[in-house]
């Protein structure tokens, strides 16, 4: 996956871009950059007077959600941490998305702006210890993230010391749960839910976890406040994100756009479409395929693509090209996905190699006039069955194949595979090499 | 005030005895999993209900009086 902003770090609009402002210069931003190009972070004012819980106030009214892909409203987050003694805040910069490249972007490039966002969420919800986590095998951006934590100390930023750790490899480690978990001494696996980490997370505390990108959004309306964070986006979902454009367009990379902006014009930001297409994967593999013509008009809103069996996720837009058959992609991706579990819950373990043969079969195979319907009836099984909803986003997005590509999928039910199987794969699968096996 | 079952999936390991005490609302997947078929248990099933709690294994069913949880 490119990471570049392409560029100039080209926005969807004149109030943009606000995350990505200090990215047209395609390098690191030091401390004092970085505080040229955003401004000064003033912790509760400049005159240090204000309540730390003013800032939670903001953030709800400024309606941010989150942008690691479960959209919960951060400020209500907020609020439920606050105010319980100790507490503890977890940037979580592990983006297990493997289609997903923007909070990689953010921590390499932006650095300080995730780190103010943890600094400035730590002071409003009264917290003692504050973790950034990221994957452990990226031995270079763990460096990058130390040498400006080092920067920050050095100026005397940070009144809670941030921590940055290396969390195992995994899709699942990223989940909130797990990281809990592995921060308090455990594998980074999920854990049955309540406690939830805002009641009982690290070491018991009340813990908030937020999305990298969600917390450079609380950094900049810190700055700015909430009204001018709903200067872009719809009043119903305001506020900026950041987007993963891959697949058969120009221009693939990271994009900011407001919230509201249609599927179709995200596509045309990267540079347009290379090829005719056929679908888009919007959300990334929690995410859903959406047929090109239903795709194109869709708001990236939560509800927007909601209302048409889609998912936000962490922002991801992948186009799909006429000459691919979506079956394959997703016989791949669900493949990954059941390999990606943790092993624990019986439904996600048995259940997800089962339908990720299913598809293959269906994909690779044909079917005999029955793949479809077999396909139809692992789903219900394995959804919502396990203790996180990573079985669940393999069911997402496997229903989602079935319904955007029935006509193809009855094709090969019937008649068996279609050209399109022999074409390269074109969503990115983490390969073996790079993956982490280990738990703890 | 009612009840309502709740299943650890970490913990469960497929044993099925809750299924054999209450299949009235439990039965088994393909792989010997259990599905609810509804979380609440009905009054007079909650002694059932109970026992099969009491038996599991690996005590991965749960039987709580039902209240709403924030997300």
């Amino acid at each position: 996956m490119t990471m570049t902003a392409p560029p100039g770090a080209r926005a969807g609009s004149a109030a943009l871009p606000r995350l990505l402002a200090g990215c047209a210069q395609q390098r690191v931003l030091g401390l004092a950059e970085h505080e040229r190009e955003y401004g000064t972070l003033w912790l509760r004012g400049r005159s240090g007077q204000r309540r730390p819980d003013r800032l939670i106030d903001m953030v709800e009214a400024a309606g941010l959600t989150g942008r690691g892909g479960a959209g919960f409203p951060t400020g209500r987050k907020m609020r439920s941490v606050a105010g319980h003694g100790e507490t503890v805040v977890v940037a979580n910069g592990a983006e297990g998305e493997p289609a997903s490249a923007k909070d990689r972007l953010l921590l390499t490039y932006l650095p300080h702006l995730v780190l103010d966002g943890i600094t400035v969420a730590a002071d409003a919800v009264g917290a003692t210890e504050a973790h950034l986590c990221v994957h452990r095998g990226e031995h270079e951006l763990i460096d990058g993230l130390a040498t400006a934590v080092a920067e920050r100390r050095h100026a005397g930023l940070d009144p809670v010391p941030i921590q940055v750790t290396g969390i195992p490899g995994r899709y699942v480690s990223s989940e909130q749960s797990s990281i809990v978990h592995y921060l308090n001494g455990g594998p980074g696996k999920p854990t049955f839910a309540p406690p939830r980490p805002h009641e009982s997370g690290v070491r018991g505390r009340p813990t908030l976890v937020n999305n990298v990108e969600t917390l450079a959004h609380v950094a900049l309306i810190a700055r700015h406040g909430d009204r001018w964070f709903r200067g872009a986006g719809l009043p119903s979902a305001p506020g900026s994100m950041l987007v993963t454009v891959d697949g058969a367009v120009q221009w693939p990379g990271v994009y900011e756009i407001e919230l509201g902006t249609c599927a179709g014009e995200v596509v045309m930001l990267a540079g347009g479409p290379t090829e005719d297409l056929q679908a888009l994967l919007i959300g990334g593999y929690f995410g859903a395929w959406l047929p090109v013509e239903v795709a194109w008009p869709v708001p990236m809103t939560q509800a927007g693509l909601r209302a048409v069996g889609g998912a936000l996720g962490a922002g991801v837009v992948i186009a799909l090209p006429g000459s691919s058959c979506g079956l394959a992609e997703t016989a791949r991706v669900v493949r990954y996905l059941a390999e990606q579990g943790a092993g624990q819950c019986g439904p996600c373990l048995m259940g997800l190699p089962a339908l990720a043969g299913a598809i293959a079969d269906l994909a690779f195979q044909g079917g005999r006039g029955r793949a479809v319907e077999a396909i139809a009836a692992l789903l219900p099984l394995v959804e919502g069955r396990g203790a996180c909803r990573h079985p669940d986003g393999a069911t997402q997005l496997a229903r989602s194949a079935v319904r955007a590509f029935i006509a193809d999928a009855r094709w090969h039910d019937q008649c068996g595979p279609c050209d399109g199987v022999c074409r390269a794969p074109l969503l990115p699968i983490p390969g073996d090499e790079e993956e982490d096996w280990n738990w703890t | 005030m009612s009840h309502q079952l709740r299943v650890n999936p970490i913990a469960c390991n497929g044993h099925g005895v809750c299924a054999e005490l209450l299949p009235e609302i439990i039965e088994l997947d393909p792989w010997g999993y259990p599905i609810l078929r509804s979380a609440k248990v009905p009054p007079a099933l909650v002694m059932h209900a109970r026992r099969a709690v009491a038996t599991c294994p690996t005590l991965a069913l749960l039987l709580e009086r039902a209240q709403n949880r924030r997300p």
